[in-house]
């Protein structure tokens, strides 16, 4: 059983079943790694925010840093009419890193390697994006899809394309986060599963691999969230500032 | 004999673990939709709850304390700065009261030089003045001496010509022929005897 690099993202329940009407909303151990994550960025930035000091102590520090980064990030990509939207991405960020950096711990669970949980953020920000740009541009935001100094022969093409990429922003957002999840933690059960099954003999080769893959979905933990919040700034700022 | 019992573990265990596969092998648990609502709903309620207490509570909280410590590390520049000022202008005060002593002190010493050497050359021409003075006067008296001594000289002459004329040819000779001559010869040698 422990063989299978499967096993680690299958969701059961914890504690009775609960269900309203004919839906199951059980709470299941990717609910309970939801709810931990939120609770250490809220005990963590509640610490960090609690008593300002000219000098900052090292809990404060962190807080403050990343608001700076997340609040940079925003105003880099999106500028400074995205400031309205700066919690809802750095909660985003936040969240989208707590999980990653969760499932790094052995035996927790991955939220985000849940096609289901990336796919609603992702459709969120889709539709969140979409009703922003036409509330400030009405149908004018129709325009990102015609972009301009393009041949008229091209347009009805180029038009085409540009829907299709467009609609399919929810899918490819949510499918990289979830896939490089998966993909990152299937590897590291493959390469544990070698360093058991070849023993204290052959184990060594994977258990170095192994270490090192650790290190590199660290990273992909961090980068992933990070480019989660950033693709979402860059679709906030198709829908802020219309460029086409 | 090791090398054949190693291939042979990795071998077996390979072919052991190529069994275990085989066994389990099933889907992604990912697609199987039996807790899709129950994610959907934990993850609404999780993250709406994390969103409000972050934009609501704690966000604010720090942007405050941002914005307050960037406003008294500026108070703190602007407070430094203005001293920084305040002290430079008293630098420059104290050179100024420096320069200007020293000026004064150059000053006050170049009128005692003045002084000193005015009065010295006042006291120096008067010095020449009365040395020039006695000078002359000695010269004067010198002259007079040199004149009076030529007569005298002449004179003395006159009167041992006279007594020797006596002595030797026992006859006393007209003074003013012998004078006569005495003058004649101490014109002629005069130069000879006192260098004019």
């Amino acid at each position: 059983m422990a063989a299978n690099p499967m096993t680690q993202f299958e969701v059961y329940r914890i504690g009775p079943e609960i269900k309203i009407g004919a839906f199951d909303i059980s709470f299941t151990n990717a609910s309970l790694f939801m709810v931990v994550s939120s609770l250490a960025i809220l005990i963590i930035f509640n610490l960090g925010s609690k008593k300002n000091s000219l000098l900052p102590n090292k809990v404060q520090l962190l807080a403050e840093l990343s608001y700076t980064f997340v609040s940079k990030m925003i105003s880099d990509t999106a500028g400074s009419k995205a400031k309205p939207y700066f919690s809802f991405i750095f909660s985003l960020f936040m969240f989208v890193l707590f999980c990653n950096m969760f499932g790094m711990i052995p035996y927790t669970f991955t939220v985000t390697s849940h096609i289901i949980v990336t796919f609603v953020l992702a459709a969120f920000i889709f539709i969140g994006v979409t009703v922003i740009g036409f509330i400030k541009h009405g149908l004018g935001y129709l325009k990102l899809f015609v972009p301009s100094g393009v041949p008229i022969v091209l347009l009805p093409l180029i038009v085409v394309i540009e829907i299709i990429s467009y609609l399919s922003r929810p899918i490819s957002l949510s499918v990289r986060l979830f896939a490089n999840m998966m993909a990152g933690h299937t590897m590291m059960k493959v390469f544990g599963g070698f360093v058991i099954s070849l023993g204290v003999v052959g184990g060594w080769l994977p258990l170095s691999f192994s270490v090192a893959l650790t290190g590199l979905e660290i990273l992909v933990a961090f980068l992933q969230a990070y480019v989660f919040a950033i693709l979402t700034c860059i679709y906030l700022n198709d829908a802020l500032n219309l460029h086409h | 004999m090791i090398k054949k019992i190693f291939f042979q573990l990795v071998f077996f265990n390979l072919f052991f673990l190529k069994e275990v596969f085989a066994a389990e092998s099933g889907g992604m648990p990912q697609l199987n939709p039996e807790f899709w609502i129950s994610q959907i709903f934990w993850l609404t309620l999780t993250f709406g709850i994390l969103y409000v207490v972050l934009s609501k509570l704690i966000l604010p909280k720090i942007s405050a304390n941002l914005e307050l410590r960037k406003s008294q590390i500026q108070e703190n520049i602007e407070a430094a700065e203005k001293q920084r000022e305040s002290s430079e202008a008293k630098l420059k005060e104290y050179d100024d009261i420096i320069s200007k002593s020293k000026l004064e002190a150059n000053n006050i010493f170049k009128e005692a030089r003045e002084n000193v050497l005015k009065e010295i050359n006042a006291k120096k021409e008067t010095l020449d003045k009365q040395i020039d003075e006695e000078v002359k006067k000695v010269e004067q008296e010198i002259n007079l001496l040199k004149k009076g001594a030529s007569e005298k000289i002449n004179k003395i002459a006159i009167e041992t010509t006279s007594e020797l004329l006596v002595k030797l040819i026992g006859t006393e000779v007209n003074s003013s022929s012998i004078s006569a001559i005495v003058d004649d010869l101490s014109k002629r040698n005069g130069n000879k005897y006192y260098g004019n």
